[in-house]
């Protein structure tokens, strides 16, 4: 696969660095996915989209100059990099001979989402409706959407650097309303990854039923409490907790410029020796995982704590090339319209000896925040705060009622250092990252998670 | 920049763009089309540390197609606007219109048009050097770094857009309009360590004239050293004011709870309330799509109706709900032109446009001062995953300051404020005199509101 000729991306590196710079890339797209959605037993949407495009890189000192444009004709190519060049006023810089291509461990894909009949993908969008509407009379709404995207990218760098990725990505996604009186619960559940079809051909329609059984759980929700307490977090999706509030400080962009409150603690221990996390992005098939990151380094498996100290932050190739180390392959873009920043692949608690059940066996009164609505985080002082979809009450050791309407509200380093208890059960989940303007596809995991005090903000009196 | 880059094709070229994608839909065999063409150029300068970190300049283009096979809706979108290119598009649309399901509401617009709408675009900003946006960002950072107790300027940009919208259907329409805008924004920290403050100041217009930098670095700065030092309070019921940046966000969302979409598929919590009160008598809102400040505001909307004004709020009761052709159709009423689209990569769906809350007579001080003992809030966080959309009940981070004695008090962080969102607009008390337009919760023209009691969560 080549978009893109190396006689053509050489010529367009050097007449990027025509007007001087230290560094130039080109980065090269073509991006083409189909998204599906069922609502009110509707087959209501059904869309296609193609995007070809590329973008020029210059980076002089401490200033990056950049500029893309709408299609991979020679042309195209070569005149936005020909008007990225003439915002410098420098000597002209001649680049490193592109090399051989980076090999990359790509991620198996099994049957190709193009390759599969609509029809098919339509009739598992209404396996799907059924199973949900199955689940009980009190199931009044189901919504579900299924999106697959290939892109294919290429990077040429000043340095030398070749390389390509060929990236393809489904997921399958359903919202259920539950509806009982005066009483309104929504339930929600994804399953996608870095992979062909074939994730979805074993019983799609358990997406269906557990997202079903949340709604139909928090119907008998009763007021969340409010106050300090322990907190059981859910694995998987509860990850996100990981990714906000700790994640976003390791980005090194923030770390430098003294937005995080990770700044100056490399080696420092934050957290109990029995807590270890990575960010991962060569994780076979996760959704966070690519072969390359979008500025061609290969992707890699990052520890940021290994038994309690924090031991790595996550960089490009600007931010490492200013703290003097190398990338960690974390310079990702939602699209060639974007610059690279830091940002997470796959972000995970390593499992660790406890069981879930031992965590919440050993909560006297607390919360057991199964999955959140989402959530936001200030990195630079670490403050969060989280919506619990899906919680329970803790009470004498035992899962209780479900509750509507817990917060989780608190700062990521208070929360690192209240961690007492790591189960073995990791997943990651699907997550969708926004940051300075993009949207990306992040992995977030974790195995069940207990922070001995968190405050929850609840709607009961 | 090459001259041909230098400002948005004429809309009468993207016209014919249109037309030609319309043509291939229906030779495709498409009962019905439509095409969306934009083209725009756009700019964004980042600042740090009194010099430049990026400056990005470029251009984009595409076009969606929505054809109705009897029917049955589908969608394509694509950057290649070359005549093959849009061939394919057309038949991907039509590709896609054989898989969904018929829906009798679906279909173009039976009356489409444009309004007046004036001012969208200003010249000023062509006559704009890159050089000169560069200064006016700095101006931006140092108008927040020098104020004594900032520690940091995590984050300046200067941005601005040229853009060019065209659309073509099937029954003969065709349309386009050119708008320009320009914003900047800056993030200042005060404190350091655990007692670090942010606080976000922007600005916006439709040229970089309407920028004043000394208003955004300042508005980043005061925000970040109100907060110097807040702690978390204790546990209260309280009257709450929202400033303006908070009453856009809340807004924001309810505008989003207004949609014909949500109300008709049970998913809002004012379905089946359209002429009850829902709110205080001193609280009025509207949509506006023709203002001329509002960065939302066009001609026609997202499927060719004429944008217009919609009263939602008014003496205190549900006026309207925001409808496209589908919904309206479906409720047997009439489009309110609320068919957004977020760029050429998405069908229209229903939206707010520009929200106002209309200005009432009180300014700021008089809002903390009639609260008496209350709480100041002045950023929220989760809102979208804080509000239960149905119940309308809500609990969300907030940061602010306590009032006390009618005058605003100590900062304060680590809390939320739990309500409804009925019982929050039935608690409006008084609504402030001052507007300004904010990017938070959409495009709002927002005022602080004092409001009744409410929970707040802390220690």
């Amino acid at each position: 696969m080549s978009l893109l000729g190396r006689d053509l991306a050489e010529r367009a590196i050097a007449r990027a660095l025509a007007r001087g710079g230290d560094f130039a890339d080109l980065y090269v797209e073509d991006r083409n996915g189909l998204a599906l959605s069922l609502d009110d037993r509707r087959l209501e949407r059904a869309q296609t989209g193609r995007e070809r495009g590329a973008s020029v890189r210059v980076v002089l000192g401490e200033a990056t100059y950049f500029g893309h444009v709408d299609g991979l004709a020679d042309d195209d190519v070569l005149s936005v990099a020909e008007s990225v060049s003439r915002a410098l006023d420098a000597d002209a810089r001649a680049p490193r001979a592109l090399e051989s291509p980076t090999a990359v461990s790509s991620h198996p894909v099994g049957e190709r989402p193009e390759d599969v009949d609509v029809a098919r993908k339509a009739d598992m969008l209404r396996a799907c409706d059924e199973e949900a509407r199955g689940a009980g009379g009190e199931v009044a709404q189901v919504t579900v959407s299924y999106a697959e995207t290939r892109r294919r990218v290429q990077v040429f760098s000043s340095e030398g650097c070749t390389a390509s990725d060929d990236r393809t990505r489904v997921r399958l996604g359903v919202q259920v309303v539950a509806r009982r009186d005066g009483t309104v619960e929504t339930g929600h559940e994804t399953r996608g990854g870095h992979a062909g079809f074939e994730l979805l051909d074993e019983r799609p329609e358990e997406v269906a039923a557990t997202a079903a059984g949340r709604a139909l759980t928090m119907l008998d929700a009763v007021d969340a409490p409010t106050g300090r307490m322990p907190v059981v977090v859910g694995n998987g999706f509860g990850g996100v907790l990981l990714h906000e509030a700790v994640g976003h400080g390791l980005e090194a962009d923030a770390v430098q410029k003294h937005a995080s409150v990770y700044a100056g603690k490399l080696g420092e221990r934050l957290a109990e020796p029995f807590v270890n996390a990575y960010d991962d992005g060569r994780k076979p098939g996760e959704w966070g995982s690519d072969g390359i990151d979008d500025e061609g380094t290969p992707t890699q498996m990052t520890r940021i704590l290994e038994d309690g100290r924090l031991t790595s932050y996550l960089y490009d190739l600007l931010r490492a090339r200013k703290d003097g180390v190398a990338s960690t392959g974390n310079g990702r873009r939602e699209s060639f319209r974007h610059l690279p920043v830091p940002r997470m692949t796959n972000t995970y608690f390593a499992p660790g000896d406890a069981t879930a059940d031992d965590l919440i066996a050993g909560t006297d009164r607390g919360l057991y925040a199964v999955s959140f609505g989402g959530g936001q985080v200030e990195p630079a002082t670490g403050d969060f705060v989280f919506g619990v979809s899906e919680g329970y009450l803790i009470e004498g050791g035992e899962v209780t009622a479900p509750v509507r309407g817990a917060t989780l509200i608190g700062n990521g380093l208070e929360a690192l250092r209240a961690i007492d208890g790591v189960a073995g059960d990791l997943r990651i989940a699907t997550g969708f990252c926004g940051k300075a303007g993009q949207r990306v596809a992040a992995g977030v995991g974790q195995p069940h998670v207990r922070i001995r005090g968190l405050t929850v903000g609840g709607t009961a009196a | 920049m090459p001259a041909d880059h230098a400002a948005p094709a004429d809309g009468r070229d993207l016209e014919d763009i249109g037309r030609r994608a319309v043509e291939a839909a229906v030779a495709a065999g498409a009962d019905d089309a439509e095409a969306w063409v934009e083209r725009s150029w756009g700019r964004e300068i980042r600042v740090y540390e009194g010099a430049v970190e990026s400056l990005s300049e470029a251009g984009a283009r595409g076009a969606g197609v929505r054809v109705f096979n009897g029917d049955s809706p589908g969608y394509a979108y694509g950057t290649d606007l070359s005549e093959s290119g849009l061939a394919a598009l057309a038949r991907a649309a039509a590709g896609a219109a054989a898989v969904t399901d018929p829906d009798e509401h679906a279909g173009l617009p039976d009356e489409c048009g444009a309004a007046r709408v004036t001012e969208l675009s200003s010249p000023d900003l062509a006559a704009w050097s890159t050089e000169r946006k560069v200064s006016l960002a700095l101006e931006v950072e140092r108008a927040a770094r020098t104020r004594p107790g900032v520690t940091q300027v995590e984050d300046t940009v200067y941005a601005d857009s040229e853009e060019c919208a065209a659309i073509v259907n099937s029954r003969g329409f065709a349309a386009s309009y050119e708008a320009t805008s320009a914003w900047a924004y800056a993030s200042a920290f005060a404190g350091e360590g655990s007692d670090l403050m942010t606080g976000l100041g922007v600005g916006l217009g439709r040229a970089p004239e309407a920028l004043d930098p000394e208003a955004i670095g300042g508005e980043a700065a005061d925000r970040a050293l109100a907060l110097t030092g807040a702690r978390q309070p204790g546990s209260r019921r309280c009257p709450v004011v929202l400033d303006a940046f908070v009453a856009a966000s809340f807004v924001g969302f309810i505008g989003g709870m207004l949609s014909a979409d949500a109300v008709q598929r049970g998913r809002s919590l004012f379905a089946d309330r359209e002429g009850e009160e829902i709110a205080a008598p001193a609280l009025r809102l509207l949509d506006d799509g023709t203002h001329p400040d509002g960065f939302a505001s066009a001609p026609f909307d997202g499927e060719g109706s004429p944008r217009r004004r919609t009263p939602l709020i008014e003496e205190g009761r549900l006026t309207s709900y925001l409808f496209d052709t589908r919904t309206a159709r479906k409720a047997g009423r009439a489009t309110t032109g609320s068919a957004v689209r977020s760029s050429y990569r998405s069908p229209p769906s229903v939206g707010t446009a520009n929200l106002v809350i209309e200005p009432g007579d009180g300014d700021l001080e008089a809002l903390v001062a009639t609260a008496r003992d209350g709480l100041f809030v002045t950023d929220v966080a989760g809102l979208h995953s804080g509000v239960n959309p149905i119940s309308g009940s809500f609990s969300v981070g907030a940061t602010g300051r306590l009032i006390e004695g009618g005058e605003l008090g100590p900062p304060v962080r680590e809390i939320t404020i739990a309500s409804d969102l009925v019982s929050m607009l039935r608690s409006v008390r008084a609504v402030g005199a001052t507007a300004r337009w904010v990017p938070f919760g959409g495009s709002v023209s927002a005022v602080p509101l004092l409001l009744g009691e409410m929970t707040v969560s802390g220690s």
